[in-house]
């Protein structure tokens, strides 16, 4: 499986990264490497192997529904590029 | 240009708010209405290093509301990131279920109690377990500048339930939000308070057009932002209507445009388009390495089902069968809630008569629920009482407006029925007076026996107003009866 650049111009439109032609021209670059390498792992036989689901072997880690303390709003807020008294504030969200 | 006929056809995707004390991965609270932003943490807030657990009692009412709906449970279900970018959602992807969701294919009755449409079975296809995302407010003072958000919500466990499109017009949309919202208070596993957002409705609607050359079907849209269902039914109106005239305006069917996001406007009654976000469509779902998936058994599933209660269905059917009322009387009581249920069934036990009981429940006990605009819990006359006051009506010793009077009474005050007749000066008259009243009534009215015997049974009526004006405690039908016993012994 390959890799072109409209594919990288696209996934880097959806993950909100911008590159120039010269950084497009290396990430694709980067990607097909990336590609190729994990690709490796179809040459194995995995024919009788169950998919799964999940890397670990673990199951139902579940917590009951018991209140714990939340942060303060000042603690919530603290990393907030922009903030008011009460609210994280970021460019106008449209079309609501 | 020529009218051609349309079946509309809707599917319905409806989000319900669980009720948990806690979000669906972090332990704050999920309370409405509070102060921004003073419910989160580090998980909810998305936080690098943070991790999410399950809340079991949210996957546990999921799987009740789940198997009430007739769903398979599969044994293994796994929850997916959903990528996308906006404000309100602060990891950048919404943690929900793609492919391997923890129920699927059921289904919901539908019925219309005025007769709008036939009986109905909407089929579900799934119902899967998300978090809702926060609340983005745009900031009109600040000018055209930012909008602030609000993460109190986010996190909010919230069961995302799936129908086919099998309904086929507004009035059945509603029945099934309707019938939806009533099952899901009697499980109680939320609030469904729809102007409060715990229960959500979105529609994907377009038409089937029967034209000269054959069935066409118009592009499908989904209108969001219907918060009762008086707007479900509107808003799915008014779109099948917009559908058909771009239609013949344009003549584009289905698969020449993309699949379209309509707002409802409630106060201007109209449905618009809404900016679409950046490739939608493309959510690059993947399983969620932080969560790890939930396994139950057969025993665990067994044991929810065991849980859930009597469902509306089956208590209609239920007051139907078994207690004689009446499609429309057991349709009122059963629709108002578990608890008017209850009562009915704790008076019809008491009173010993299932049909007025019924009556009076579905009459007089409602009107004043509706009048005060209180639940039955808080209803003055508790089942014991009423029913003291039903078994007199039943014994014949009180007719049914002298009865309305010590009900009326009794509202007010803590006294049993019998003290109300007391204090109302209403007295039982004796058999052996009464027999007699009505003797003195027959001899004294030749022309209203001529007529009761020439086949005029109506006219006994008079009789029975003379009777009251000797004395006003007298119960109409026991006059009316004896009197035509009397007559027709002549
Ligand atoms: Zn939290």
């Amino acid at each position: 499986m390959s890799l072109t650049r409209q594919d990288v111009e696209k996934v880097a439109l959806l993950a909100r990264l911008k590159f120039n032609e010269d950084g497009l021209d290396k990430m694709t670059d980067h990607m097909v490497q990336i590609i190729q390498y994990v690709d490796k792992l179809s040459e194995l036989d995995t024919e009788d192997v169950q998919p799964m689901a999940h890397a670990l072997d673990i199951y139902n880690a579940l917590a009951e529904d018991e209140p714990r303390p939340s942060l303060s709003r000042e603690d919530a807020l603290k990393n907030a590029p922009k903030r008011d008294e009460e609210c994280f504030r970021v460019p106008a969200v449209l079309g609501e | 240009m020529s009218e051609f006929s349309y079946e509309i056809v809707i599917g319905l995707e409806v989000h319900v708010q669980l009720k948990t004390k806690t979000k669906l991965f972090c332990r704050c609270r999920t309370e409405f209405g509070n102060p921004p932003n003073t419910q989160t943490c580090p998980v909810c807030l998305g936080m690098p290093g943070s991790l999410p657990v399950m809340n079991k009692k949210a996957y546990f009412l999921s799987m009740r509301t789940a198997l009430a709906l007739n769903c398979g449970i599969p044994k293994f279900t796994k929850w997916d990131r959903k990528n996308y970018f906006y404000p309100d959602l602060p990891k950048g992807y919404q943690t929900s279920q793609f492919d391997l969701p923890m129920s699927e294919e059921g289904y919901l009755d539908i019925k219309s109690t005025k007769d709008e449409f036939e009986p109905r079975r909407v089929r579900i296809i799934r119902a899967h377990l998300e978090e809702d995302a926060g609340k983005s407010m745009h900031d009109e003072a600040a000018g055209k500048g930012d909008s602030r958000i609000d993460l109190n919500r986010t996190g909010t466990p919230l069961l995302e339930i799936v129908s086919y499109p099998d309904m086929r017009s507004a009035a059945e949309a509603k029945a099934y939000m309707q019938e939806l919202r009533l099952l899901l208070t009697y499980l109680d596993v939320s609030d469904c308070n729809m102007q409060e957002g715990s229960l959500r409705c979105d529609a994907n609607v377009n038409l089937h057009i029967t034209t000269d050359d054959g069935v066409i079907a118009t592009p499908i849209v989904e209108i969001k932002n219907m918060n009762s269902f008086r707007s479900v039914e509107r808003g799915i109106e008014y779109e099948a209507k917009r559908q058909y005239d771009v239609w013949q305006e344009t003549g584009k069917v289905l698969g020449e445009l993309p699949k379209q996001t309509r707002g409802w406007d409630d106060s201007a009654q109209v449905t618009r388009s809404q900016r679409e976000k950046e490739e939608s469509a493309d959510y690059r779902y993947f399983p969620c390495p932080d969560l790890v998936p939930v396994i139950v058994t057969d025993q665990q599933i067994e044991e929810v089902r065991q849980e859930i209660g009597e469902l509306p269905s089956a208590l209609r059917e239920r007051l139907q069968n078994e207690f004689g009322l009446t499609v429309y009387t057991a349709d009122v009581i059963v629709n108002q809630g578990l608890s008017l249920v209850e009562y009915y069934l704790e008076l019809a036990a008491a009173a010993g008569d299932n049909k007025l009981a019924g009556n009076w429940v579905q009459g007089e006990v409602l009107r004043i629920l509706n009048d005060q605009e209180i639940e039955i819990e808080d209803f003055p006359i508790d089942a014991g009482r009423l029913a003291e006051l039903l078994k007199l009506v039943q014994a014949g010793d009180l007719d049914s407006s002298k009865a309305k009077d010590v009900f009326a009474a009794m509202l007010t005050s803590d006294s049993s029925a019998a003290d109300v007749i007391k204090e109302l000066g209403i007295e039982k008259v004796d058999e052996g007076a009464l027999e007699a009243l009505c003797q003195v009534l027959v001899e004294r009215n030749q022309r209203i026996v001529d007529d009761v015997k020439s086949g005029n049974e109506k006219a006994v009526g008079a009789l029975i107003g003379q009777a009251k004006k000797e004395n006003p405690n007298v119960n109409p039908g026991q006059v009316r009866q004896i009197c035509l016993e009397i007559i027709n012994n002549l």
